[in-house]
């Protein structure tokens, strides 16, 4: 491990939960639903977080409790086993039903897993229904898709075929990037996880490796281990240096000769380089300070210091896994600090006091950061923006030299005469 | 239990935020888990405040249930008040935290603070965003003002003083209330009428300790001011004024209770036709194409109600549907929709909204931005008159709703959709013209230039979908169809529902060209 200094922090936390993740699932998979089983705030919050209502009738819901479902707990399972048909027969094209835990369902204890498995007996398996939680009480934010690929792992299908699966949400046509570039080393069966239809679940065994994509999915990489398949330890595929390493990871693991990896990554790094110069300029020597929300936290902030130099002043990160983010921590410059948890009133009492030149950070903290004139950048962006692989590292970076840039187009320094 | 997939309002505990966040010099300790916290953004983006809401969540993790919750939440309000020093502390919890049961406000009452501390009580499983805010408003008011004796009060002619009143139900996410308050200032002060207290939007617990000193209270907001301008007039004896402001009539009802209920003489200038440019633009020859038009009104009671008085006697429109999603309003959006015909929408079911506005086919739809979304769907001219709303709702311009600006605001912004809906007719009848550049687009996008194709698939599908309803249906023939897709799309609906209306009625089978003219005669006779 590197000099890094690891401190905890607990106190009043400014995070999403993670039913925020299925504002991005609900779109990875078209053919499946989530229906959020919780209150009002639930449903607000994903309508506010998701912020676009231009679906009719999006492919996410949410039964909302109300006082006679607190009475009686038998009567809330056969509520919800009516919600359930109703929007079934509504929604014929769903194939997957994910339902989906809340603090109150939490704390009232509702047998989501019960309904599901009599709602798959009674359904035949016309719609299979799944279960996971998003709760604020035991989740934030990407910790959602964790939970819902947990879900879906006992219903991959067994097999002895060498594979190579990523693992881990992806933009389409970032996805097919990374595809072609296995394929061009030779690995030729490369699967995802999820898959973009739900009922396409890829197979796995012991044959299976598995490639992280996003650092999130603490749960999903226990379950698929306890199912045979080898985890690839390697940093996550964000800016140049970490998608090469986590490509040459892949690499080692199907044993491709370093020479035929070098020949197709090398021109590959070096337009990324070029591409990476401008922002670079415009990001060395500035100060970052990165609020928890995401868990991109960590392999955002070795991209931003090693590739951008940018002088990193805390690293925030809602929860640390050390064995995941292992490879990434030990790339960090040394005396990094990162915290794990919150006090947000006095990390931004610390965000003041270090002025930095810019804050990543959620959307209810943005405004008032810019207000104060710290240039913000939404960590929310992070997991919508195709960001991910070495062609992608100057758009990366681009989502962090744009704020400043801004900042100085809006803020010219004047000119003194002398 | 009940589905939903888009919601009008949040549950009451953002209404309490709302309240908070307008005010100043008050803190809110809400007993919540960390996903609750998304509600800063409702304020940092929505409205784009460049500060955080006056809100600690506290923010209770499912490892600390097994333990002293209620410690917990003392923590977290001791650091609050030390840290943020408020004047007053509101105390709630949303809808988890009611389900454990730690009653924080009691908790904060014994921890000897020598400031004031209101519990809210909001029920999160029965009540919604706009009860919590009216909740909330009204136990701020009540506690504060709960030990004020009244030493015999003068009146403002015995004081020999402007009368002054209070401006009671703005805040924050509410319907552009910033810049009503101050046309209603303006408005106030050209009568001689001084504003004591403007409130929540803007007060400090010490300004609601002077609301006392008002002669009489205006309620701006019925949704949120209601039940504390009542406690005020039973318990303090202040009059209070129901007309809500929102167009041209109302607001010379609204300035003639106010000065009858101040005991001052109604002037002349209140009945005079030119305070706003609405009149005489809605005289002015080319808004004779107004006449009649359709309009489809939904939102909260408020903006409501006063849209189709607006759009029934301002402009002329035929209002052809009315609703709300509030249901403590639905008592007086009933008998308005009666009056105009029609039967009040009263859910909060958008879907079952969007169904109303199909079914009506209205020109123009006046609505929350749900349905600018249900709008945009079906092509039709849509303007957004209440909450919910987005970012684009909260305008960078000076753009209030109320008094006599605010009514010129309402021309510009329900005549200039409907302008472009022409426009989109005019460039349908041009396109053939040479000189038309192909691609042309206006602000409708998919409507406007190429797009007409699409137009014309909406009416080749809406054929197909009417033909299978049901056999006694009539059917469309080719050269009807032809006939109708000449007609400009915004009558299209109309049109069309008459023709079928007709055929059904005079037994034809099917609609050819005849047919159309046919009806056409029919209902102009």
């Amino acid at each position: 491990m590197s000099g890094a200094t690891l401190l905890k922090e607990s106190g009043p936390r400014e995070v999403f939960c993670g039913l925020t993740s299925i504002v991005w699932l609900h779109r990875r998979m078209p053919d499946a639903f989530f229906l959020v089983v919780g209150s009002r705030t639930c449903a607000h919050l994903i309508q506010s977080a998701a912020g676009v209502m231009i679906f009719a009738e999006p492919r996410f819901g949410t039964a909302i409790l109300e006082e006679r479902d607190l009475a009686g707990l038998a009567d809330a399972h056969d509520e919800l086993n009516r919600v359930v048909k109703n929007l079934l027969a509504r929604r014929p094209e769903i194939k997957t039903l994910f339902l989906v835990g809340s603090c109150p369902s939490e704390v009232i204890k509702i047998d989501l897993s019960r309904v599901a498995e009599n709602l798959n007996i009674e359904l035949k398996g016309q719609v299979t229904v799944l279960n996971y939680s998003g709760s604020g009480i035991e989740t934030t934010f990407t910790q959602g898709e964790d939970g819902a690929l947990k879900a879906l792992i006992p219903l991959m299908p067994k097999s002895d075929q060498k594979k190579l699966l990523l693992v881990g949400t992806l933009a389409n046509a970032v996805e097919d990037r990374l595809i072609s570039i296995f394929n061009r080393l030779g690995i030729d069966i490369v699967e995802s996880f999820p898959p973009r239809q739900s009922t396409e679940l890829p197979s796995i065994g012991p044959e299976t490796k598995v490639l992280l994509t996003q650092p999130y999915l603490t749960d999903t990489a226990r379950e698929l281990k306890n199912q045979g398949a080898e985890i690839i330890e390697a940093p996550f595929p964000l800016g140049v240096m970490g998608s090469t390493l986590w490509i040459q990871a892949a690499a080692n693991s199907f044993g491709i000769q370093k020479s035929l990896v070098d020949s197709i990554l090398n021109p590959l790094i070096s337009r990324a380089k070029q591409a990476l110069i401008p922002h670079v300029e415009e990001l060395s020597g500035k100060k970052l300070f990165l609020l928890p929300e995401s868990q991109l936290e960590i392999p955002l902030a070795r991209f931003l210091s090693n590739e951008c130099g940018m002088e990193i002043v805390e690293i925030g990160t809602p929860y640390l896994n050390r064995d995941l983010m292992k490879a990434e921590i030990d790339l960090l410059p040394p005396d990094c600090r990162i915290v794990e948890g919150q006090h947000v009133e006095k990390q931004l009492d610390r965000v003041r006091d270090s002025s930095p030149d810019l804050v990543v950070c959620g959307m209810g903290l943005a405004n008032p950061l810019e207000a104060e004139g710290i240039s913000t950048k939404w960590s929310i962006e992070m997991v919508f923006s195709p960001i991910h692989g070495i062609d992608q590292a100057s758009d990366l970076a681009e989502l962090f030299s744009r704020p400043l840039r801004r900042h100085d187009i809006l803020n010219p320094k004047t000119l003194t005469s002398n | 239990m009940e589905l939903t997939l888009w919601t009008y309002e949040g549950p009451p505990h953002i209404g309490a935020m709302r309240i908070a966040t307008s005010m100043k010099k008050l803190h809110y300790v809400l007993h919540a888990p960390q996903g609750d916290t998304y509600a800063d953004l409702l304020f940092t983006m929505i409205e784009r405040r460049g500060s955080r809401p006056p809100v600690t969540y506290t923010t209770f993790q499912a490892r600390d249930l097994g333990g002293d919750t209620a410690e917990l939440v003392k923590g977290h309000i001791k650091e609050a008040v030390d840290r943020f020093n408020p004047e007053a502390l509101l105390v709630g919890e949303s809808c988890t935290a009611e389900l454990i049961q730690d009653q924080p406000g009691s908790l904060a009452k014994g921890m000897g603070f020598d400031i004031p501390i209101v519990s809210l009580e909001l029920p999160a499983y029965s009540k919604k965003e706009n009860w919590g805010g009216s909740e909330t408003f009204y136990q701020i008011v009540r506690n504060l003002l709960k030990d004020y004796s009244e030493e015999s009060k003068q009146t403002w002619q015995e004081e020999k003083r402007r009368p002054r009143v209070n401006l009671l139900g703005p805040t924050l996410l509410g319907f552009r209330c910033r810049d009503d308050i101050l046309e209603i200032q303006k408005l106030l002060g050209q009568h001689g009428i001084d504003v004591n207290v403007v409130a929540p939007l803007g007060a400090s617990p010490a300004d609601i300790m002077r609301l006392p000193d008002a002669d009489v209270n205006v309620c701006l907001y019925p949704e949120i001011a209601e039940s504390t301008c009542t406690w005020l007039e039973r318990n303090l004896n202040i009059p209070f004024t129901t007309t809500v402001p929102l167009g041209v009539g109302a607001t010379q009802d609204f300035l003639r209770e106010l000065h009858e209920v101040l005991g001052m003489e109604i002037p002349q200038s209140v009945n005079e036709s030119n305070n706003s440019k609405l009149t005489w633009y809605s005289n002015s020859v080319d808004s004779n194409y107004l006449t009649g038009k359709r309009v489809f009104i939904f939102g909260d009671g408020t903006h409501a109600l006063a849209a189709a008085r607006i759009a029934n006697e301002e402009l002329g429109f035929n209002v052809v549907g009315l609703g709300t999603y509030s249901r403590e309003m639905a008592r007086k959006v009933r008998p308005a929709a009666k009056a105009l015909g029609l039967e009040a929408l009263i859910t909060n079911d958008y879907l079952e909204v969007e169904e109303a506005i199909k079914e009506t086919s209205p020109e123009l739809v006046l609505g929350t931005q749900m349905e600018r979304h249900s709008a945009k769907r079906l092509g039709i001219p849509c303007a957004v008159i209440s909450t919910p709303m987005h970012v684009q709702d909260v305008p960078a311009r000076y753009s209030p709703q109320m008094g006599w600006e605010g009514a010129n605001v309402i021309f510009d912004d329900w005549v200039h959709p409907l302008m472009m809906g022409l426009e989109e007719h005019l460039i349908g009848m041009f396109k053939h013209d040479f000189e038309f550049v192909d691609g042309h687009q206006s602000h409708l996008g998919h409507l406007g230039g190429k797009g007409n194709q699409n137009v014309n698939q909406e009416v080749k599908t809406t054929i197909s979908s009417n033909s299978t309803t049901s056999n006694a249906d009539p059917i469309w023939t080719h050269e009807g169809e032809r006939e109708l897709s000449k007609i400009p799309f915004f009558v299209r609906g109309k049109v069309r529902r008459n023709t079928e209306n007709y055929a059904r009625q005079a037994g034809c089978r099917e609609i050819n060209e005849e047919t159309l003219y046919d009806a056409k005669a029919h209902y102009k006779a």
